[in-house]
């Protein structure tokens, strides 16, 4: 027999009240403000814009305010409000060679035209807690260098002249796939696979680039290059004629080259993966190209004999959103599927033990 | 189609660097701009001020094919000033308000009355605003430039 339950509602309208009270919390302490969050929990910030696929800082701070510091909560907020606004086309490619650096590292090359930019990093702190930061902290002026900054043109073009490297194909006309229009079929393009990537979850990318490392999948990695500035953002307006443009955005570039004995389709060089990512965000935008490169493997005649270079296991298991809405929603009530598998259990365990006399099972006592 | 202009089009390089400087203007500089012009306030909405979003697109390998990176919020305004020009804007951010401030200096910009006006209180500003930040920006970033020496050996010293 079917009985339909209902109820609840009042237990989670006083649920979302408490969770609003809770949001708060302590009242004797000052409420958080949005540009607090911008201001000073920037990185949150930029991962909630890279994988909410929402370029806007206040949205992002916004979202991470109402999920409490839960960046996936804040993530799923973020791709929700995505969906209201209507979309006016897309811009003209971000040229990430005008970027206006704020940091920039090889590992392939010490002496490179722009020179190793170290910007504002963690890298070569001793990561001991500051006991300072608990208090009113009056950080130093930054030292500065009036001479400015040098171009700094893409690394991977350097050793171009020698065939080194492999070369990215020239720009077509043909307007890229668009994941948000249309389901991925497989075997996915590399647009598609960026796409994918750049609004992949950090961790999951993290462990499958982790993983590549250690050998499920053989690559032999070097960092090329990672970039961190802001770039121009150029749009086509219909009713103008030409590009005009909207403002700047902050975005993380990486590039590594891997070294590639040569295969049936391509002779021994260095093969190339890419990552680009919103705000500054240097630990997934280094998985991502990671992630990339080991799944181009079929395209550079490789086997495919790892997970993170099996396409359908990385590009449908990479959004955050989608996971967590699958694992979370089995809290919600199943009480009638589980009452309907009880019932079978019940019969099978009545058959198995008709077939082993020697096994007692014990009889529901209901 | 939209008619953007009447038939004297101005150069487009120049419509483009003010447009440019509307987007990155603040709405207190526009505003503070714009609010003496007795133009500015007869302006009438072409298309109401709306927010909505641009996918941003990068490039495979920073120069290859074209991929779908992800979308930013961006608001978007069309007005038309009594005299009949015609602007236009789109900014990133969900600032609807600052849209239409930014497309009725674009139209103001065409209107030779008020074109000077627009390029000394707003253009000309925010340029050298945008310049200084950058400069001083540059002069943080430059000083975590590493500087690579050779060791000196013990026979040199």
């Amino acid at each position: 027999m079917y009985v339909a339950v209902k109820g609840g509602e009042k237990a989670i309208d006083n649920a979302h009240r408490l969770l609003g009270s809770e949001r708060r919390g302590a009242r004797d302490v000052p409420e958080i403000t949005i540009a607090q969050i911008t201001e000073q929990l920037k990185l949150g910030v930029a991962r909630v814009m890279a994988e909410g696929s929402l370029y806007d800082p206040e949205i992002a701070a916004l979202a991470i305010k109402q999920a409490r510091g839960d960046l996936i909560e804040a993530i799923f907020l973020t791709r929700a409000y995505r969906t209201t606004l209507p979309r006016f086309g897309y811009s003209l490619p971000l040229e990430t060679n005008d970027m206006a650096i704020e940091r920039r590292i090889s590992a392939t090359y010490k002496d490179l035209p722009g020179g190793q930019i170290l910007g504002a990093t963690f890298d070569y702190t001793h990561r001991l807690i500051d006991f300072d930061l608990a208090g009113e902290n009056a950080p130093a002026a930054p030292h500065e260098n009036r001479q400015g900054l040098e171009p700094a043109p893409h690394v991977t073009g350097l050793l171009d002249d020698e065939g080194l490297i492999e070369q990215n194909a020239a720009p077509s006309d043909t307007p890229p796939r668009d994941l948000t229009r249309e389901p991925i079929s497989y075997p996915a393009g590399r647009d598609l696979r960026l796409q994918n990537l750049a609004r992949g979850d950090e961790g999951f990318l993290l462990s499958l680039a982790y993983s590549s490392q250690r050998g499920y999948g053989s690559s032999h990695p070097f960092v090329g290059e990672i970039r961190i500035g802001e770039v121009e953002v150029a749009f086509f307006a219909e009713e103008l004629g030409f590009a005009i443009t909207l403002g700047r955005v902050q975005l993380t570039e990486c590039e590594m080259v891997n070294q590639f004995k040569g295969s049936s389709k391509e002779p021994p060089q260095f093969t190339r993966g890419y990552g680009l990512v919103f705000g500054q965000s240097e630990r997934k935008a280094m998985s991502m190209a990671l992630v990339d490169r080991a799944l181009r493997a079929e395209e550079l005649g490789q086997d495919v004999v790892a997970p993170a270079q099996d396409q359908e296991f990385v590009l449908s298991h990479s959004d955050n959103v989608q996971a967590t809405g699958f694992v979370e929603h089995l809290k919600l009530p199943h009480y009638v599927d589980f009452q309907a598998e009880l019932g079978l259990v019940r019969q099978m365990r009545r058959e198995y033990a008709a077939t082993h006399s020697d096994v007692t099972l014990k009889e529901a006592a209901e | 189609m939209t008619q953007s202009s009447p038939s004297q089009l101005p150069d487009t390089s120049a419509r483009r660097r003010a447009m440019a400087a509307f987007a990155e203007a603040t709405t207190d500089e526009l505003l503070a701009a714009l609010d003496p012009i007795e133009a500015a306030h007869g302006a009438t909405d072409l298309r109401r001020p709306e927010a909505g979003l641009v996918m941003l697109r990068g490039r495979i390998g920073g120069d290859g094919n074209a991929f779908n990176l992800g979308e930013a919020s961006v608001a978007r305004a069309s007005v038309c000033l009594a005299t009949g020009e015609v602007g236009h804007a789109y900014v990133l951010g969900r600032d609807v308000g600052k849209a239409r401030l930014a497309a009725i200096a674009d139209a103001l910009w065409q209107a030779s009355a008020t074109r000077e006006h627009i390029e000394a209180t707003i253009v000309q500003p925010v340029e050298s605003r945008l310049s200084a930040a950058r400069s001083d920006k540059a002069a943080r970033v430059a000083a975590t430039k590493v500087d690579f020496f050779t060791l000196v050996r013990g026979e040199d010293a």
